[in-house]
């Protein structure tokens, strides 16, 4: 099997996330970048598939030019080579522009199967994989709690709101997982020796055949017009339980109606 | 005044809460015209009506709700192309957000998703979101297209006002390409008779503190007592405590309820992310340095063994 993971570089969610105060777009600068947890998840479900079926895992990863930690996490866990797409015209795209610009990355590639985190952690639009099953014509096999592999047939549990739909389609499909699929590995450090050598491929929009119109600010169809931080929250009242700290806490919800 | 479609979340004719969230504040903008997918139309009419639909568009078409969200954004697309509408707004569920942008694609048209609030600036719609947790609150507008926006359960409180929901059958011939994943088999978990956890007005969670499935009986019994949702912490999930449906954080849902109340949970970021909007917030834990002390309104030091029974018999006696 032949299967792309897409990775993303966020900043990390400990950290006290802004907003770049001159663009109004997420500041990735500001914080330390890593791997979207949830891509983990799809790396490892990449992994774990061809230890199965065989093949080869390439990851794909999109983003400025010093956000290469997601993708060599991916080598370190175990990928077989990279695909990094970077170019200054691409910062500010916004999901559609992004999946435009993966979608012509994952055409030079051959592929049975896409896998990626169902949603990143700083925009949680978790809109591109159906955005990519849409501008590929592919299978949409979203929020995949399980992922199953037959010959050219492959079957998901997609999670829904009232437990989980059972899908089928055939081979080459989009899927994006949760993170109830698996326990991703920790990179042994073999693993992380063998990464250093593994071929990393870097491409920019020239490489891909996409104009700068239609990615990056210029071709973003939304933008943020104002942005403020929230006022603080302001400080609670915190009380120790000496015996009626659960009648004491009625008293508080009385006060406020809820009881 | 110009119309905007609203696409209807439900179960079998079964009109979800915040459908009618949608509807009210598609009034506000312009006519509501209602998309209604799937069987249960009969079972729908009234409620959609009684929330401000002038028009309900039908499809019933089974193989719209046999495949995965293709269908449905082919559909819509027809409907947009049909009727010019001003604007399209789905609610912010994940199978809407990936409705509303495959629709993005076909229509060409910009997407704004996890909106709080909508208003009209002139012409242009503009949305608010709350992004990284609740600590940043931004304005965006679409600049391409007929703007499709998700808005999130919860933002709008429902008000009812009459209107005809004047059903108007429709239909679209499906590409091959929006009958590549077929749904063979739907697998439900048992729901219960507990509010639904992203448009309940209050919720009560419990987190690595409750120590066992069997013990979050304590928090469901307070939960009952609220007439409220039960959530969970990724910890208490991933020990197979409580079913993933009910997980509130960066992982799972995102709740904004009146009240939340959060037992055994330390409040670590990848929680908050998922509750930090919520109206009133209340916590109970043994650990006084635990984070989730900095977002309360009122929080207890203590074991919520303790002090969640005796809260829940305290309701009780009260009523």
């Amino acid at each position: 099997m032949k299967i792309v993971v897409l990775v993303k570089q966020v900043p990390d969610t400990a950290a006290d996330k802004r907003l770049d105060p001159d663009t109004l777009a997420v500041d990735r600068g500001a914080v330390d970048g890593l791997i979207n947890e949830m891509d983990e998840f799809a790396v490892e479900e990449a992994l774990q598939l061809v230890e199965k079926h065989g093949g080869e895992v390439t990851v794909v990863s999109m983003g400025p030019d010093d956000a290469t930690d997601a993708y060599k996490k991916a080598l370190q866990m175990g990928a077989d080579k990279a695909v990094f797409l970077t170019d200054e015209a691409l910062a500010g795209s916004d999901a559609l522009a992004t999946s435009e610009a993966l979608a012509k990355v994952l055409g030079t590639l051959e592929f049975d199967l896409v896998i990626l985190g169902s949603e990143a952690s700083d925009a949680r639009t978790s809109l591109v994989p159906a955005l990519l099953a849409e501008r590929l014509g592919l299978p949409q096999l979203t929020f995949a709690s399980k992922v199953e592999v037959d010959g050219s047939a492959i079957r998901v549990n997609r999670l829904t709101d009232y437990g989980h739909d059972v899908v089928e389609a055939s081979l080459p499909a989009v899927v994006s997982v949760v993170e109830k699929i698996n326990e991703p590995r920790y990179p042994s450090f073999k693993g992380i020796m063998a990464a250093k050598k593994k071929p990393v491929e870097t491409l920019d929009l020239a490489g891909i055949g996409l104009e700068a119109a239609n990615v990056g600010w210029a071709g973003s169809r939304s933008k943020v017009v104002d942005a403020t931080v929230a006022p603080p929250r302001a400080k609670g009242t915190i009380v120790t339980d000496e015996g009626n700290g659960g009648t004491e806490l009625v008293e508080f919800l009385a006060s406020k109606k809820f009881v | 005044m110009s119309e905007i479609l609203v696409l209807v979340e439900h179960t079998d004719g079964d009109v979800k809460k915040v459908t009618l969230e949608l509807l009210t504040k598609a009034r506000e903008l312009g006519t509501p015209g209602a998309v209604f997918v799937g069987s249960g139309f009969e079972k729908a009419k009234d409620k959609l009506g009684e929330y401000g639909a002038a028009k309900v568009y039908v499809a019933e078409d089974a193989a719209l709700t046999g495949f995965v969200v293709a269908p449905k954004a082919e559909l819509l697309a027809k409907l947009v192309a049909d009727v010019s509408p001003a604007a399209v707004l789905v609610a912010a569920t994940a199978e809407g957000k990936e409705v509303a942008g495959r629709l993005a694609v076909k229509t060409g048209s910009g997407i704004l998703t996890d909106a709080v609030d909508l208003k009209l600036d002139g012409d242009t719609f503009v949305a608010e979101q709350s992004i990284f947790g609740g600590s940043s609150v931004v304005h965006s507008a679409v600049t391409a297209g007929t703007p499709i926006v998700a808005m999130r359960p919860n933002a709008t409180p429902p008000a009812p006002e009459a209107a005809a929901a004047e059903r108007v059958d429709v239909a679209v011939e499906l590409s091959e390409s929006a009958k590549l994943a077929r749904i063979v088999e739907k697998v439900a978990v048992p729901k219960g008779d507990r509010p639904e956890l992203t448009e309940a007005a209050i919720v009560v969670s419990g987190g690595r503190g409750v120590g066992s499935a069997e013990k979050f009986s304590v928090i469901e019994a307070l939960a009952d007592q609220l007439g409220a949702a039960v959530g969970a912490s990724r910890a208490a999930v991933d020990s197979g405590w409580y079913p993933h449906q009910s997980q509130v954080g960066q992982t799972g849902k995102t709740v904004s309820p009146q009240l939340y109340v959060a037992a055994g949970i330390s409040g670590a970021i990848q929680h908050r992310a998922g509750m930090q909007t919520s109206k009133t917030i209340v916590a109970i834990n043994k650990d006084p340095e635990a984070p989730i002390f900095e977002l309360v309104d009122y929080g207890v030091v203590g074991d919520l063994f303790n002090v969640v029974p005796q809260a829940t018999e305290e309701i009780a006696k009260r009523k």
